[in-house]
């Protein structure tokens, strides 16, 4: 598979140069508790390097305008910024045309442009929508209301005790009812890379488009929609080093030709009168209303970071992260690591006996170490494993052995109070 | 450190360890249960009520040693007592975990509830520390079988 596995190890020949990267990231240098931050709590967001900070802070010191619509020299600025950034996504994720990619809020507003825009114009009674059992609530919640709108059917994947799909429970699912399927690309919970490009290739055999919810994987893979031949693909700047607020659906031009506006209001159209709106071209139809030029424009500094990093390093060096973490947690006492699939990206779920996650992430700030502890907005997937909460620690590209060090003598320390 | 010393006091983690009256009432004449979507923890409490008085009290569910702690505490220290006793201890409670200064502490008996003074320094917990509260004052109110932190 040349896409949807983990990069390779680093080809630069040396050792990953992680030292002078945390000194890109102002805010990994500061104690929290007393302590010196870990920061472990990446798929929750990660962390902004300085230049895409110094990017905002320019746009609007330099650069302030309303996009695609005056004819002064700022705005023309503006434009070219934000539309700069729309060819960057575009060859980040190979899409073939920057009129596919579609600027929204993130993820979670990708999704339901899809549901409403696409499932919900395409969708009758009787058909159905496969999701799997590790979606987030974002790639669940926006189907059930498609259902509820237009009588269709949710069906899931399970998985199995390891995390990973059951393929041939997924082939059954699949028939001429199924309409569309939604799949994370990358479970934010489980850590597993899903086999997305064998399941989407099933699904075309009956018909059905897929969406990729990208979330987790845009951080640690390299994205080829083209070779995955996706139809959607959604994604989070804030999860990729860049701004909140803002993110990427791609969906392949004929279908988004076809789809009616998500929003309608200033941007999307060509021409309204009171009798007839005339919709914009594509990617506009879509970009109703004042988007987040700065946030974008920052994404696009995001983008260029990562780029520079190089992801086939990045990820290589996660993975050996995730390789000895993995190491380190599995060998304390009363610690069970959910999600040990064979492919997977640099998140660790873990529960210990007697303790709950939400006593774990108190004590472990104390510690100066930033975890998520919860049910990381996945609760199907949590009862499938039995458990109400996990605690979470997943590894960015500036995260250390050390700092991995750091957070098993925590999880140590919670352990002794816990006794 | 000390702030996690004082969290996690002996009596709270005993009371997580070996939480009281945590099974199902079978003689409840009223049940609510109180869930907190951030973390998903969940907590029934059954009640016995008689007339104006709570005679037994039960709940079950899971959460964290604060969220299990002050519920199991809670069901030592209010049964045999009124409904008003038991929004006044609420009160009470509620000023303790928030450090509210108009609340004068001294005179409402908290008992042994002083030991979840620490959660004080861990604002995001007060909701762990209430949860089961909630769900108890819902109960009493009878007006809505699931409550909600949020
Ligand atoms: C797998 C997955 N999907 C969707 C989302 C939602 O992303 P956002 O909140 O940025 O819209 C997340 C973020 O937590 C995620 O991890």
């Amino acid at each position: 598979m040349s896409t949807g596995t983990r990069m390779s190890q680093p080809t630069s020949g040396g050792a990953f140069p992680v030292q002078r990267i945390r000194d890109d990231f102002p805010v990994l240098n500061q104690r929290v508790n007393g302590q010196p931050l870990v920061y472990l709590d990446n798929a929750s967001t990660a962390q902004k390097p300085r230049v895409v900070i110094d990017t905002l802070s320019r746009y609007y010191a330099e650069d302030n305008a309303n996009i695609h619509r005056a004819i002064h020299t700022l705005a023309e600025r503006a434009t070219q910024a934000y539309e700069r950034t729309r060819s960057k996504v575009r060859e980040f994720i190979n899409a073939a045309d920057s009129r596919e990619i579609i600027f929204v809020r993130g993820t979670t507003e990708g999704i339901n442009l899809a549901a409403q825009s696409y499932a919900r114009s395409v969708l009758t009674e009787g058909d159905e929508i496969i999701v799997s059992a590790m979606e987030h609530h974002s790639n669940i919640v926006p189907w059930q209301l498609v259902c509820q709108q237009v009588g269709a059917r949710l069906r899931v994947i399970p998985v199995d005790d390891d995390g990973e799909l059951l393929v041939d429970e997924y082939r059954r699912l699949l028939s001429e009812r199924t309409k569309l399927v939604a799949l994370a690309h990358v479970s934010n919970v489980l850590g597993t890379i899903n086999p997305v490009k064998q399941m989407i290739e099933m699904a075309h055999s009956h018909g059905a488009p897929v969406l990729l919810d990208g979330a987790q994987a845009v951080p640690h893979l390299r994205v080829d929609v083209r070779d995955l031949d996706c139809d959607f693909y959604a994604f989070s700047s804030h999860k990729l080093y860049g701004p909140t607020g803002v993110g990427a659906l791609y969906g392949k031009a004929d279908l988004l030709e076809e789809m009616p506006p998500y929003q309608g209001g200033g941007e999307m159209i060509a021409s309204v009168t009171f009798e007839k709106t005339q919709y914009n071209v594509l990617p506009y139809k879509f970009e109703a209303g004042t988007p987040n030029i700065a946030g974008v424009v920052g994404l696009g500094a995001a983008i260029d970071y990562v780029q520079q990093v190089g992801l086939s390093a990045a990820g290589g060096y996660e993975h050996e992260l995730l390789d000895y973490a993995t190491g380190v947690l599995a060998a304390i006492p009363g610690l069970q690591i959910i999600g040990t699939a064979r492919e997977k990206a640099s998140v660790i779920s873990f529960v210990i006996d007697g303790i709950h996650a939400h006593d774990l992430g108190t004590i472990l700030d104390q510690h100066g170490v930033a975890i998520r502890a919860g049910h990381h907005c996945a609760m199907p997937l949590m009862q499938r494993f039995g458990v109400p909460a996990t605690a979470r620690a997943s590894f960015a590209f500036y995260n250390t052995r050390e700092e991995v060090d750091a957070l098993a003598r925590a999880v140590d320390a919670a352990i002794e109070v816990f006794g | 450190m000390s702030e996690l010393t004082e969290l996690y006091q002996e009596v709270i983690l005993d009371h997580n360890r070996r939480p009281r009256n945590f099974a199902k009432l079978e003689s409840a004449n009223r049940m609510a249960e109180g869930i907190n979507p951030l973390c998903g923890d969940q907590v029934v409490v059954y009640l016995q009520l008689d007339g104006d008085r709570i005679v037994d009290m039960s709940f079950q569910g899971y959460g964290c040693a604060i969220a299990k702690a002050s519920a199991s505490l809670m069901t030592e220290q209010l049964k045999g007592k009124s409904r008003a006793d038991a929004d006044q201890l609420f009160a009470a409670l509620h000023a303790l975990l928030t450090g509210d200064p108009s609340v004068d502490l001294s005179e409402d008996g908290l008992g042994k509830l002083e030991v979840l003074a620490g959660v004080r320094e861990f604002p995001i917990r007060v909701k762990c520390a209430t949860l089961a509260w909630h769900a108890m004052r819902a109960a009493l109110r009878q007006d809505r079988p699931q409550v909600s932190t949020e």
